[in-house]
């Protein structure tokens, strides 16, 4: 990371990449609810408005599904775009879009057609949104093929991602974390991409591999903090983009530690997290010492009550008790 | 106004070429259903005999540079824009001298070098995507037109709804082309909605609406090189709706007769597109049978040289199945 960065809001770099990449070329044009003269209901394209005026910042009704469509459509017809639905929990009015135009349009036409688009949403729980603002269904993005998906967790990595995303071919869905957006990292001003399939080692360690995304990378490094105290060393790695996914480096160190831990914001039951156990499995069976384990939200929609979301995410708490539970098993005898 | 004066506003020429193409459309899918009931092709396919005088009259004002986005029911409109016929006929083939080189087939086929941006499987879906094409293009100043095919299906969806309002409330040089042809599959359009004139819709989202013969190709002519030059003016879209028929069932299988009756089916046969453009050259003078005789061999000999391209061109290799993926 650059020595001459500033800190900023993981929010801040959002719009700083598309600053750039607004500046640096002039056909991409920004659609979405509020991304006008409001700034974005996360602050997510304040300033924007301003600069780039409503021609390449257009405010939409509610009409998710005509707006992706058109976001689509610009792409396919070589206008550079990215289509904001705000929530990601709203992309479901546009899934058919998503999934059946803008994913299987470069297969479809035998590569002769591409978009470049962004389809941008926030998701997961934060202070009580509740069931229909909350879910984190990116691996069903993940389970359709064209489609490209990228899981910022800092500042840092939300600004170069998106950067690259918006100099992508092909369709790229960019998932933020609504709780992510008032955190803060160290960000250089000058440019810097960060390319997909190039997972982050957060933290090094020997004696197992913790895999997190998003908001659970935060939470995976603190408990591998708290762990080390216990005297436990856990290498925490962020895969930062699931589609393409670096299988390399993630095998690599489940090979070294002999032990995989996945913490995901979904529920477990056909999750990213059931994906990265059956890559242990089928990369790397005669190196493991134990069962990998998941911890993922409980299989229930988001609930109200804090105290109750409290209980469906996964917290530090239980991912340092499940550790110690794993470490206190055996080896395989081989 | 009256066929009678419409067709003095036609050249000899043009109307001639409108008669080769509508032929055109009729004898490839007529051969499509051949193909597919011999078990040739692979898939499934909507034909569009009936409907050939919407296609053919409107992409007749579109130059090589404008986009078409189409149906489930799109043969027709990726030849009426251009795209020759061994193609089409390749990709319906699966082979890989097909438009989109075997991967698409009948409803996913792209020919964007002949400003053909796709048939679609999915109902609605094209009428947001021409909508964002239009805004890409009124944004790079040119003076492309889009439009947009798509059935009586489709504007009961909230796609229609929601792409329509945008075109609107952007100006957007787009004409949406709705091709009623009284059934979405099976379901009539009296059954589905209220209001059954499709083109008064035009007035809710402050745009005009236009309800044509579909029948007629002059007709269709006129009514599209209005909203085409209105679009490519910057005046914004208009919606036309033109009025038609499929003498086919909904895809090849469906015998179509359990939802609607034989008598009524024959009475739209009484409208012929083909035969009305026809006998409109002929009753004008503007052409004779033998003039015409051989208009009609040279498309079906075009027909036949496409089914001898497509037949002979080679699959896909096996191999290749990874590739264009993203």
């Amino acid at each position: 990371m650059s020595e001459q960065g500033r800190v900023i809001t993981y929010a801040d770099a959002g719009v700083e990449a598309l600053r750039d990449e607004m500046r640096r070329n002039d056909s991409i044009v920004y659609i979405g609810q509020g991304i006008g003269p409001r700034g974005g209901n996360f602050r997510q394209t304040r300033g924007l408005w301003k600069e780039f005026g409503d021609d390449r910042l257009r405010d939409t009704g509610i009409c998710e599904l005509g707006a992706t469509g058109a976001a689509i459509g610009a792409a396919m017809a070589g206008t550079r775009t990215v289509v904001d639905e705000v929530f990601l929990d709203f992309a479901l009015e546009a899934i058919t879009q998503i999934v059946q135009q803008a994913a299987n349009i470069s297969y479809m036409s035998n590569g002769k057609i591409k978009a470049p688009v962004v389809i941008r949403g926030a998701m997961g729980s934060v202070r009580s949104a509740g069931a229909h603002h909350s879910h984190t269904f990116y691996n069903w993005f993940a389970n359709t093929p064209g489609l490209k998906v990228v899981l910022p967790a800092t500042p840092y990595d939300l600004k170069g991602l998106f950067k690259t995303a918006l100099r992508d071919p092909g369709p790229v869905a960019v998932i933020e974390h609504k709780s992510l957006y008032n955190t803060k990292g160290i960000v250089p001003e000058e440019e810097y991409l960060i390319p997909f399939g190039d997972a982050r080692i957060v933290r090094a360690g020997n004696d197992l591999t913790i895999v997190a995304m998003s908001r659970m990378v935060d939470l995976a490094a603190k408990a591998a903090a708290a762990l080390a105290e216990q005297g436990v060393s856990a290498e925490v790695l962020d895969p930062r983009t699931i589609v393409p996914l670096d299988r390399h480096k993630i095998t690599t160190s489940i090979k070294k530690t002999g032990r995989l831990v996945v913490i995901d914001e979904s529920p477990s039951y056909c999750s990213f997290a059931g994906e990265l156990l059956a890559i242990a499995v089928e990369d790397c069976f005669d190196e493991l010492h134990v069962s990998p384990k998941r911890i993922c939200s409980l299989p229930v929609p988001n609930p109200f009550s804090p105290v109750l979301e409290n209980q469906m995410i996964p917290t530090v708490d239980r991912i340092i008790g499940e550790v110690n539970d794993m470490m206190k098993q055996s080896r395989r005898r081989h | 106004m009256s066929e009678r004066v419409l067709a003095e506003q036609i050249s000899r020429e043009l109307l001639l070429t409108y008669y080769k193409k509508l032929l055109e459309l009729r004898l490839f899918e007529l051969k499509v259903q051949e193909l597919y009931r011999n078990g040739r092709l692979p898939g499934f396919v909507h034909l569009y005999v009936g409907e050939e005088a919407v296609a053919v009259g409107v992409c007749s004002h579109l130059e090589s540079a404008d986009l078409v986005f189409s149906t489930h029911r799109g043969h027709g409109h990726a030849l009426a824009k251009g795209v020759p016929a061994r193609v089409v006929l390749a990709e319906l083939w699966g082979k890989v001298t097909g438009s989109s080189g075997g991967r698409g087939g009948s409803m996913h086929m792209y020919a964007p070098e002949y400003g053909f941006m796709g048939t679609n499987g999915i109902v609605g879906a094209p009428i947001p995507l021409a909508t964002g094409a239009a805004l890409s293009a009124k944004l790079r100043k040119q003076s492309q037109v889009v439009v947009c095919f798509f059935g009586d299906g489709a504007v009961n969806s909230g796609s229609f709804h929601e792409a329509v309002n945008l075109g609107a409330v952007w100006g957007l040089p787009v004409v949406y082309v709705c091709e009623n042809n009284l059934y979405a599959t099976e379901m009539a359009l009296s059954r589905a909605t209220k209001n059954t004139s499709v083109a008064s819709r035009g007035a809710a989202y402050g745009m005009s609406g236009v309800e044509v013969d579909g029948q007629d190709v002059v007709a269709v002519h006129e009514a599209a090189q209005a909203a085409i030059q209105c679009a490519r003016q910057g005046g914004g879209p208009t919606l036309i709706e033109c009025k038609t028929y499929r003498y086919v069932g909904h895809h090849e299988g469906d015998p179509g007769t359990d939802y609607r009756t034989r008598e009524e089916v024959q009475e739209w046969k009484q409208r012929d597109p083909v035969k009305l453009a026809r006998k409109r050259l002929l009753d004008s003078g503007m052409a004779d049978e033998s003039e015409l005789q051989s208009a009609d061999q040279e498309v079906e000999r075009l027909i036949d040289t496409a089914v001898e391209f497509a037949d002979q061109s080679p699959e896909p290799s096996a191999e290749s199945v990874n590739e264009h993926v993203f």
